[in-house]
């Protein structure tokens, strides 16, 4: 029976459900010791002296700082600007300077408070805009935006504005570093074991097959264990290193909170060109992000940001300028979506206001301007048949009764709002390219076992890929297995991000299986391993055809595949505490094959749910470019009664360069949710441009919006 | 100390302050239970203690004297919950779900949407949205109905060990407030 399409049983299910499963902190190795990380408590200056004061405390203690590192003090990645300890000068809050290790965790915390440390300090800098370091600078063009401007009736601008969101994973950071064999071990809560890899290999100066790294079952990611697992792995190892025993290093809620990436802030503005009957004749627009203190990611996720930053309409005339500065805070980093939320925040916050400044239907608006097979997008790339942004537009306002209840709650305490949206699947450009990502497929006595390094952090990695390869190999699904994301033992096939696990790698399993289907002829696992001896099957990724991309100008083919979405929000405000409460989400959105339906609706509905918290709840408070509510008590995700009820439909328009017609789910359900909700506050009558939109904003929002109405 | 821990009687030896939840995963070695916040906010740690959902993280050891202690391990994978939050999506990462199976155990026995609501308000997960838990505890519902009405007397096997469920009973710490 074919295994793609259908909810087959995933394959760490039971672990999960019973307790089995071992996540980094149930995991414990002889003399294992127990690490902490004294980190600064100003955001810019030098350090000028550490004190230390450990009285009892001090046996069996290790320290470390960064004269312990046996290689370059530098997290490798795309600037390799951010050290793993702080040598002399300090450029955030939070930011590691000293390692210390104790077999006892409360000596250890005793001991940790026994440093003291002095600084000169600097005058930081916390506004992206005053900004004297520029991390990257894109821009795009399409056309000649002077003559979109020329054939305009009208011109709409706006200003719009995100807030920083916490991925906020119920299992905190955490690894165990175990010396071994003249190198090093590390177990961890990851998403990307080959970039821990590279980072343990610079940091430690040690032949890459001296290092090896070992994904252990994770508790959620959503791009907050992209990057930073690299740090608290350099940390472990470093003390490690120097203890000569396992050290394990396990945040506890607090310190996850202050010191790890975040979503990017940004501040996006828009300036559109439009003719009086609704057609988009220029659009320009400027994104600004706050990067934090180092590089990290930034340059791809300004990247992924301006790539999205129109929305999925067309045009002819298309200016935009990205930038993304260094400021005095925590770096921030990836988070699913990776800058695509907060650019097609304000591309449909912006759509609206334009359709109410035509007095245009906001539907139609968007069915005359929206993406088409064959139209070209901002960096000329031009869609393929799977382009359904019309399709899932109708079909959201179809099945969520848009028109009957936008005309019927007007005037009322419920508003109904909408956004169409699309997110690319995979790797920006040339990325994949770059990735040359690989894949392996051993043959077993009873069927394979897929050897990949994509990691399985609640989405369900090993039971798609296992579907995909079973179907393609014609072996049941049960009799696949699939490797741990273990570098010793698995090719680098990338990291688990960009929603590009099943497109991507599941398309070069698939190319593995049907080659070792061709060299079984027929013949059964077992007898062909008896004829024959062991058989690897190893691909790596290729490129589709008609792919190409250009780096220096933004033109050219910017994802493979774009899946499409359509949200309607239906919101309550209330007009005493001024809270919005949501009602329904309705999520239609274009996946190209489900190929595990409950999963991949699974992704649908955890990413909506995050969106809401981003649209509504979720505001981190900065006050001297620390977090200032590092808690669960007040930092507010969604909890059952902050959701509700989803209506997800799932549309199938499929790519044909992915396994069976599949592209990316992960991220693109996170795009959607806030511009939907703002809409819907808008149709109450709330013109607010920020999210989140807590009733604090709103009521601000209200107040400065009737004073100014009130002006003579 | 002596309780009774997943149906038998224990004796565990261990500081009378110390976190009911680092006794458990530590002194003994039931590491299903899971620490998310360490403030009894997540209830990650979420065990049942004589039948009620409490935070593991906030109760001294020393509350556990004589009490009846279930943790995930003492479901032992036979209750109709834990196949169906396979089944239907009611677990992604995991990390949540030992905490929300327990929680969800101690539910009414057929909860409506609010009753589901409000009895794991207490309970956060960042994966799922909560659908797949709600349809989990639908299809749990339905299977344990289908099983009591074919026997009667199969009804404790499939409602797994002998824990004592005090129904619809809300959680000891507060539902989060929407501003806290």
């Amino acid at each position: 029976m074919v295994a793609v399409g259908r909810n087959v049983r995933r394959k760490e299910g039971i672990a999960k459900v019973t307790g089995a499963a071992r996540y980094v902190d149930d995991l414990s190795f002889p003399g294992m010791l127990h690490g902490t990380t004294i980190r600064s408590t100003i955001p810019c200056g030098e350090i000028a002296g550490i004190r230390r004061d450990f009285g009892a405390n001090a046996a069996g203690l290790v320290v470390a700082d960064w004269r312990d590192i046996p290689g370059q003090n530098a997290v490798a990645l795309i600037e390799n600007d951010q050290p793993f300890l702080a040598e002399r000068v300090v450029r955030h809050a939070a930011e590691p300077i000293l390692l210390l290790a104790h077999e006892d965790r409360e000596t250890l915390a005793a001991a940790a408070a026994g440093i003291a440390i002095d600084y000169r300090t600097e005058e930081p800098v916390f506004d992206p805009a005053a900004s004297p370091k520029i991390f990257k600078r894109i821009v795009i063009e399409k056309g000649d935006i002077r003559r979109g401007r020329k054939n305009a009736d009208l011109v709409v601008e706006g200003e719009y504005r995100c807030g920083l969101q916490e991925q906020l994973y119920i299992e905190t950071n955490g690894v165990i570093a175990v010396p071994e064999n003249g190198g090093i071990t590390v177990y961890g809560s990851l998403q990307c074991p080959y970039y821990v890899h590279r980072a343990l290999v610079v940091l430690l100066g040690l032949p890459p097959e001296k290092v090896r790294v070992v994904q252990a079952e994770t508790g959620g990611g959503f791009g907050g264990k992209e990057e930073y697992p690299s740090m608290v792995a350099g940390h472990a190892a470093i003390l490690a290193w120097k203890a000569k025993r396992p050290v394990k290093i396990v945040y506890d809620r607090v310190e996850d909170m202050l010191a790890t990436t975040k979503r990017h802030p940004a501040r996006i503005r828009h300036r559109t060109g439009v003719t009086r009957d609704g057609l988009l004749t220029a659009i320009e627009i400027d994104v600004l992000m706050d990067g934090g203190a180092y590089c990290t990611l930034s340059p791809v996720v300004l990247s992924r940001g301006v790539l999205h930053a129109t929305g999925p309409y067309r045009c002819h005339h298309v200016r935009i300028e990205g930038r993304v500065t260094m400021t005095n805070t925590p770096p921030n980093g990836a988070f699913r979506g990776f800058g695509a939320p907060q650019t097609q925040f304000a591309a449909e916050a912006h759509m609206e206001r334009i359709a109410e400044e035509l007095g245009m239907d906001p539907v139609a608006f968007r069915e005359k301007n929206a993406l088409r097979a064959g139209d070209t997008t901002a960096t000329g790339q031009r869609l393929g048949r799977d382009a359904s942004a019309l399709r899932v537009l109708r079909e959201a306002v179809r099945r969520s009764d848009f028109r009957r209840k936008r005309k019927a709650w007007r005037g009322t305490r419920r508003g109904i709002g909408l956004a169409l949206f699309f997110h690319g699947s995979g790797f920006t450009g040339s990325g994949e390219v770059k990735l040359a990502s690989k894949a392996s497929l051993e043959l077993t006595e009873t069927g394979a076992r897929i050897r990949v390094a994509s990691t399985e952090i609640g989405q369900g990695t090993r039971t798609m890929l296992a579907q995909i390869v079973a179907d393609a190999l014609g072996i049941p699904y049960d009799r696949i297995e699939v490797s741990d994301a273990d570098t010793g033992c698995v090719p680098d096939s990338g990291p688990t991000v960009a929603s590009r696990t099943c497109m991507v790698v599941g398309r070069i399993l698939e190319t593995c299986a049907r080659e070792m289907r061709a060299k079984l002829r027929g013949v059964s696992p077992r007898e062909y391993l008896r004829r024959h001896g062991p058989l690897v099957v190893t691909r790596e990724y290729e490129r589709p055809a008609g792919v190409s991309w250009d780096e220096e100008t933004y033109r050219g083919t910017a994802y493979g595949a774009y899946g499409w979405g359509c949200d309607v929000a239906e919101v309550e405000l209330d007009p005493v505490t001024y809270a919005v409460r949501p009602l329904r989400l309705t999520a239609v959105q274009d996946i190209g094959r489900a190929i595990h339906p409950v999963l991949a609706a699974g992704q649908i509905e955890g990413g909506t749910a995050q969106g809401i918290g981003y649209a509504l709840l979720e505001e981190v408070v900065m006050r001297d470019g620390r977090m200032a509510n590092a808690q669960m008590t007040n930092y507010i995700v969604p909890t059952t009664l902050d959701t509700p009820p989803f209506d997800v439909t799932i549309v199938e328009c499929p790519y044909s360069g992915g396994p069976h017609g599949a592209k990316g789910v992960g991220e693109m359900p996170i795009d959607g949710p806030a511009p939907a909700i703002i809409n819907a506050i808008r149709h109450l009558g709330v013109d607010v441009r920020e999210i989140p939109a807590t009733p604090e904003r709103i009521f601000e929002t209200q107040v400065e919006g009737r004073s100014r109405a009130g002006r003579p | 100390m002596r309780f009774r821990l997943n149906g038998r009687t224990v004796e565990v030896v261990a500081p009378p302050m110390k976190r009911l939840l680092d006794v458990l995963r530590e002194e003994c070695g039931l590491t299903g239970t899971k620490e998310g916040c360490g403030e009894g906010e997540c209830g990650a740690c979420t065990i049942l203690v004589d039948g009620e959902p409490v935070n593991s993280c906030l109760i001294p050891f020393a509350q556990a004297r004589g009490a009846r202690i279930t943790t995930i391990e003492g479901l032992r994978g036979t209750h109709p919950l834990q196949d169906a939050f396979v089944s239907e999506g009611g677990a992604q990462c995991g990390i949540c779900t030992p905490g929300m199976i327990l929680a969800a155990v101690a539910l009414a026995s057929s909860p409506s949407r609010e009753e589901m609501r409000e009895g794991l308000a207490g309970n956060l997960c960042r994966c799922t949205g909560y659908e797949g838990i709600y349809r989990a505890i639908r299809k749990s519902t339905a299977v344990r109905r289908k099983a009591a009405a074919r026997s009667p007397r199969a009804r404790s096997s499939v409602t797994g060990p002998p824990v004592s469920v005090k129904r619809q009973r809300a959680k000891r710490s507060p539902p989060k407030s929407r501003r806290g």
